[in-house]
């Protein structure tokens, strides 16, 4: 059958992409050599006030979410947890920037971005609890599944938006990866795909210093990552990751530039990972406490409050509105991770063909059988033993 | 390929108990004091010791250049290795999960394992490719996948597994010393294991492709390797209860494959199970079995069975212990070898 008998195919009417000119002059693609800042400039002024609150409101519970999802950690309640405390402006100004119909592509640090994009709180941790691999429909929500095997998202977010353009809708994939990730092979191929296709992709790397305990010095001899755009015929942009006003502009014109069909955006967001990689890393053997103490100074919820405070948008009861809705969130969570998920161990069968392969009915009935009984295998079958 | 059966020797110093990562991290550490062609690389390996802490020290006590903090890409590491052995270097790899061993497949497939017989031998490529293999620690997706076969079937390479503290580091130092690239295993949830062991001159050290008999026996062997080997010594002593006399066979090594010891032994039972964590369809299991027919076929009074883990994707933490083959599941199969009265 080809495509053309297939049902349903009369509707699929493919839309080429558009002409497109390599461009000659790389300067238009270079980013600035700062990272691009909005609060404390004078162009915080141009900030829509309303915008900068939702901003924080959303950060607030993004740390409490952070700080609720590592406390699980210790109780044994998730088997692991990345935190993003300390990157909490990319993972919301990431969420906010996209449209319903938009996909997100999340690495496995992201949750927070899953989460304010709509995502239930526990459905976006039983990954990392352990009880499925993927506790939500990514259709539902168009998130792709938290992805672990690094930058191999990249090229499913650039497939994805080279299949929406070709249908005709102008539907917006952002990816975000690691600044380690950025030396994966997928990362290259996938911003060559998206400059080529003129995909409607934005890519968000998340410089946070580190890759486990590499330092970026060790990952990249590159002026900036976001200068790695310029080789592939894309832009690459240099974002103060900790300025939720700042990563929310420009993730802002980027989704706006590939909804127009002006293809793919390099973000680099310059940020710090102020916890340890994961519960399970022990961030003293790379690096001082120092570090760390300089960055909270550059903290993204202080940064804004400062900004908020000042202009008298935010007071002191603001804040704890803020906080005091946050902490509800983490009560819920809470309470929701204390109870015991129940799992059905049959569903190991369930979803590794549309249909079991009569192997896997099999394997499913022994199963079965061993969970009907505690049993003593040897006497069960009536073997005495061999004499 | 004995040759560290020789510059090891046999052991002479105090024992201490030493756990399997410890054991590992020995190893490179006394291959690079002998042979400043080893050079250590991979994600993590330097400053932080590995995120098993395999490598802990050897950036310390051998500079950057011997023990390197690479950028994260398993292709490039993988790719880079192979150049480096061209130019006369010993390259021991460290891929930080088995997963993530993946994106350097095409190096290994095109490349590793297939130099020598590309150049008519003139460049062998010494590399060791050491992967943290296998589930059982509660790890999320992509952190407890059974790769073997993947690797048994591409011709050109050795497959290596140590189960014990004493072949961690007897295995791996024959690794390194190997001319042929070896991909070495280790069992993530026995790097916790412990034994008494002597770090000044540990246990016998074999070459590459011996099994050995663990436990001797006369009523059935179980065949098996890595992280099912406790699971199996395990099940053996629990059989006796029931009258059974199980002898256990470690593999150590399934490229080469020991053909003699393990023949040898089922000769001697006349009934065998093969074991081992990896999914069973399209898995060792089956290759081993094949042998084990071709090789025994007279002295079988039961078909060679497997017990392996079921075909289906590594599942969730929370689920892994129904996959995993445990100890009944080892005792099932060996109460089906009464196969007479059975059939
Ligand atoms: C292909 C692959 N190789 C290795 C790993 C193991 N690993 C998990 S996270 C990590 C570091 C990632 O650093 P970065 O990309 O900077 O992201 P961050 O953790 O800082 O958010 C590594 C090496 C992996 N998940 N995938």
């Amino acid at each position: 059958m080809t495509v053309q008998e297939l049902p349903g195919a009369a509707a699929y009417r493919p839309t080429p992409p558009p002409a497109w000119k390599p461009l000659t002059d790389p300067a238009p693609l270079l980013p600035d050599p700062e990272p691009y800042r909005v609060l404390g400039t004078d162009s915080a002024a141009d900030a829509d006030p309303e915008l900068l609150l939702r901003l924080y409101t959303e950060l607030v519970r993004g740390r409490r979410y952070n700080a609720q999802a590592t406390a699980l950690t210790k109780q044994g309640r998730l088997a692991v947890y990345p935190s993003s405390t300390g990157q909490e402006a990319c993972e919301i100004a990431a969420a906010l920037v996209l449209e319903e119909r938009d996909w997100l592509f999340p690495s496995y640090r992201d949750t927070l971005a899953a989460v304010a994009r709509g995502l239930d709180p526990v459905e976006a941790l039983t990954l990392l609890r352990g009880d499925r691999h993927t506790g939500y429909d990514p259709r539902e929500h168009r998130i792709a599944p938290l992805c672990t095997p690094l930058a191999t998202q990249l090229p499913h977010a650039v497939g994805l938006a080279h299949a929406a353009r070709l249908k005709g809708d102008d539907v917006v994939a952002l990816a975000m990866v690691g600044d380690g990730g950025t030396s994966e092979g997928d990362f290259h191929e996938a911003l060559n795909f998206a400059a080529v296709w003129r995909a409607p992709v934005v890519f968000l790397v998340q410089n946070n210093g580190f890759a486990i305990s590499v330092p970026l010095a060790k990952q990249t001899a590159a002026p900036s990552l976001a200068h790695k755009a310029v080789g592939y015929g894309m832009p690459g942009r240099l974002v103060d990751g900790n300025d939720a006003a700042a990563m929310h502009q420009v993730l802002g014109e980027a989704v706006a530039r590939a909804r127009r069909g002006e293809g793919p955006t390099l973000i680099e967001a310059v940020t710090y990972r102020m916890d340890a990689h994961t519960n399970a890393d022990d961030a003293t053997r790379y690096r001082g406490d120092g570090e760390v103490e300089a960055w909270r100074e550059h903290d993204p919820i202080r940064l804004l409050e400062r900004e908020l405070t000042g202009r008298g948008l935010l007071d002191e009861e603001g804040i704890a509105t803020a906080r005091e809705a946050a902490e509800r969130m983490a009560e819920g969570l809470r309470e929701q991770m204390n109870a015991d998920p129940v799992l059905d161990p049959m569903d190991l069968f369930a979803h590794v063909y549309e249909e079991r392969t009569g192997q896997l009915r099999e394997q499913a009935e022994m199963l079965r059988g061993e969970l009907a009984a505690e049993h003593d295998p040897l006497e069960e079958n009536g073997v005495e033993g061999r004499r | 390929m004995s040759t560290a059966a020789a510059t090891v020797g046999g052991r002479t110093g105090r024992a201490k108990p030493a756990t399997m990562a410890q054991a590992l991290g020995r190893a490179l550490r006394d291959a690079m004091a002998a042979d400043p062609t080893v050079h250590v690389l991979g994600e993590d390996v330097g400053t932080l010791g590995g995120v098993f802490r395999v490598t802990d020290g050897l950036a310390k006590e051998f500079g950057d250049d011997r023990c390197t903090d690479t950028p994260l890409a398993e292709a490039g590491i993988l790719g880079a290795a192979v150049g480096m052995a061209m130019y006369g270097l010993r390259p021991v790899v460290e891929m930080q999960f088995d997963a993530f061993a993946y994106p350097a497949f095409e190096q290994l497939v095109s490349h590793v394992a297939k130099m020598r017989n590309r150049t008519a031998g003139a460049m062998p490529l010494p590399i060791t490719v050491r992967v943290p293999y296998g589930g059982g620690i509660g790890g999320v997706e992509h952190h407890s996948d059974s790769s073997e076969a993947y690797y048994m079937a591409t011709p050109g390479l050795h497959v290596v597994m140590p189960a014990t503290v004493d072949d961690a580091y007897g295995l791996l130092r024959e690794s390194i010393a190997s001319d042929d690239p070896v991909v070495f295993l280790e069992p993530k949830r026995l790097y916790w294991s412990k034994a008494d062991w002597s770090p000044e001159a540990p246990a016998q050290v074999e070459p590459i492709g011996r099994a050995v008999v663990r436990r001797p026996g006369r009523s059935a062997t179980l065949i098996t390797y890595g992280p099912s080997l406790p699971v199996c010594l395990e099940a053996a002593e629990a059989a006796t209860a029931e009258g059974w006399d199980l002898e256990v066979v470690d593999l150590r090594s399934l490229v080469p494959f020991d053909d003699e010891t393990v023949a040898a032994s089922v000769r001697r039972t006349g009934r065998a199970v093969v074991v081992h964590e990896s999914s069973g369809f399209g898995g060792p299991g089956g290759e081993i079995a094949a042998r084990v027919t071709e090789r025994c076929f007279h002295h079988l009074e039961a078909p060679v069975l497997r017990v392996a883990g079921f075909d289906i994707p590594y599942p969730p933490p929370m689920q892994e212990r129904h996959h995993l083959p445990g100890v009944d599941r080892v005792l099932d199969a060996v109460a089906r070898l009464q196969w007479e009265a059975d059939s």
